[in-house]
């Protein structure tokens, strides 16, 4: 009995100590985000509205969302980072998926992207079965929740020259960008989220973050492609320590540091099969 | 000849200089601006500040081999002086500070110089690095309140400029060495931080009677009532226990 009781107060304690943090930056009352109800987006050639969401967020978001956008669905509170990170906090508009520099908000683009995508290693489904429209609507609401999508607009989105041919020049060029840099001091000098810093990564909410780890097979949260990888290091995953580079990485540059960073990862892809013939050793952690 | 000729157009522009500054002076001071000194004291035994584990990144640890870093939680001077107390005038409702420097937040030997900086809303600051290992520089506002963000400075990296819209105190990290910890502290109106003696000016503060108060991290205020004459220098000192 008195263990049982033990474990109760072990679990509600926890339970509280994790929540706290959320709860304490969560201020908005319902009236405040009622007064954003004809919030719009505007993203696959189509109109959503905030109404036509409610429905399909109250129904497959609240759990983990909850329904003031605070992130305290009931699902939250089991969700335990690193392993699983909190669900976003929509009220505070800080947002990981970006095409627009660090410290901005994302576009309806974005927004409507991550949605689809989800969250690869942690509980964000995909929600590619939804109807663009729904997900068109569902992006106006998410914005409802935070007043900064009345009183700022979205950041210009970076621009991404064409990519370049990859060549062993531009691998050798990349693996030079990473060292000079120094990725390797969360993500470690081969990539596996190793590095000297990597124990003790936190976000903005003070939860314990890994670093990603390039060659586990998982994917870039924020999408795979060459364009998406570009994108994550030249703005920054906002609310994490992953900041931006866009002042210290050239374009040009920042193609060559994409492909080095594809002689990580398990997918295939042209430079993987041309750094087998490169014998490339890891930078020095010593420069 | 031609050297001459080059001396004597030098001297004639620093004179046009003084001359404008002067001028520009005599604007300040014929507003009547005044300002606010004194002096910020710890009371009783400084509480110990731990030194600091470097060993995650080497270089630190080499920058640092002869002048071991510790904490900079509460930096109390020999004379028992308190330093990074933070002095703004309460309900601040004047015009913009007069001159605006762009201060400087440095990123050096892997700590940060200063370890606050003190802003008025809307001021410019440069964030810099001189270090040969990269940092990020990541400030943490309510989000609420402030924008963050997150950049990275490698070695050689170019100043980033920034300014606060909303004032708060907002800590600020860098996530690459965890000890790294400083606080933009954003008010409205003029704003000064204790040196390593404890002393502070505010500069330009127009006749009046005002409440000062006097922050100290990680959250402790206080206040003082002042009155500045024109063109006078008010006292204020104050202390803190923790
Ligand atoms: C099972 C829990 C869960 C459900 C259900 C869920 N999410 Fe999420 N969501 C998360 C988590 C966890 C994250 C944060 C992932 C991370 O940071 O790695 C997240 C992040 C997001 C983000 C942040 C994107 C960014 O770039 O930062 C958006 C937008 C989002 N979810 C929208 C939705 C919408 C819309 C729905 C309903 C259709 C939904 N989520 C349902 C758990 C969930
Ligand atoms: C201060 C530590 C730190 C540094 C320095 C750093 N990263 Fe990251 N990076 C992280 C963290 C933490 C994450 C995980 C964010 C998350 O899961 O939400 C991450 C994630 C990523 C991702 C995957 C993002 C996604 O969508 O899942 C890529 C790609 C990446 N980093 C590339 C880089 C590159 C390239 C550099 C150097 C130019 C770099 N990082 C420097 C901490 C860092």
């Amino acid at each position: 009995m008195r263990t049982r009781l033990h474990k109760w107060f072990l679990l509600l304690g926890a339970a509280a100590f994790f929540a706290l943090p959320l709860t304490s930056r969560a201020q908005l009352t319902t009236e405040d985000i009622a007064s954003r109800d004809n919030m719009e987006s505007h993203v696959a050639g189509y109109t959503g509205h905030v109404q036509d969401a409610a429905y399909d967020y109250r129904r497959y978001c609240v759990g983990c969302h909850g329904d003031m956008g605070d992130a305290n669905g009931e699902v939250a509170q089991w969700l335990l980072p690193p392993m699983w990170p909190k669900p976003r906090n929509f009220q505070l508009g800080v947002f990981k998926c970006r095409s627009t520099p660090t410290g901005t908000l994302p576009t309806d683009d974005d927004l409507f992207n991550a949605i689809t995508r989800g969250f690869d290693r942690s509980a964000m489904p995909i929600w590619n079965q939804f109807t663009k429209y729904q997900r068109a609507n569902l992006v106006a609401y998410v914005k409802h929740f935070s007043p900064r999508f009345v009183t700022e607009k979205p950041g210009t989105p970076i621009s991404i020259p064409p990519e370049p041919e990859v060549t062993p020049e531009r691998i050798k060029a990349g693996r030079e960008v990473f060292a000079r840099v120094q990725c390797w001091k969360c993500h470690g000098v081969q990539g596996m989220a190793n590095g000297p810093s990597a124990s003790t990564l936190q976000d903005d909410l003070g939860f314990p973050i890994a670093a990603f780890n390039f060659t586990d097979g998982t994917r870039p949260k924020c999408g795979d492609t060459d364009e998406d990888i570009y994108r994550i290091f030249m703005t920054g995953l906002d609310g994490t320590p992953m900041p931006s580079f866009a002042d210290n990485i050239k374009p040009d540059e920042a193609w060559d540091l994409v492909f080095y960073l594809r002689t990580f990862m398990q997918q295939p892809s042209k430079a993987k099969e041309i750094a087998k013939t490169l014998n490339l050793k890891p930078v020095s952690a010593n420069p | 000849m031609k050297r001459q000729r080059n001396f004597v157009a030098l001297v004639s522009t620093i004179v046009l200089l003084c001359c404008g500054a002067l001028l520009l002076n005599q604007k300040v001071s014929a507003a009547g601006e005044g300002k606010i000194t004194g002096n910020v004291k710890f009371e009783g035994a400084p509480p110990h500040m731990r030194g600091i584990d470097m060993s995650k990144d080497p270089w630190c640890v080499k920058a640092n081999a002869d002048h071991p870093q510790h904490l900079e939680n509460v930096v109390v001077a020999t004379n028992g002086g308190l330093e990074n107390v933070v002095l703004y005038i309460d309900g601040w409702s004047g015009d913009a500070t007069v001159e605006k420097t762009v201060p400087v937040f440095d990123q050096k030997n892997c700590m940060y110089t200063p370890h606050i900086l003190g802003l008025d809303v809307n001021q410019t600051f440069k964030v810099t690095t001189s270090d040969q290992t990269a940092h990020n520089i990541h400030p943490l506002p309510n989000p609420m309140i402030n924008v963050g963000w997150n950049q990275s400075q490698p070695p050689g990296a170019p100043p980033i400029e920034k300014s606060w819209k909303n004032p708060e105190v907002i800590p600020v990290q860098c996530n690459i060495h965890p000890w790294m910890h400083g606080y933009f502290v954003v008010v409205k109106g003029p704003v000064a931080v204790t040196d390593d003696s404890g002393n502070y000016t505010i500069e330009n503060v127009p006749p009046g009677t005002y409440t000062v108060k006097a922050w100290h991290e990680p959250d402790t205020t206080q206040t003082a009532k002042v009155t500045v004459s024109a063109g006078g220098s008010a006292t204020a000192n104050f202390s803190f226990n923790k």
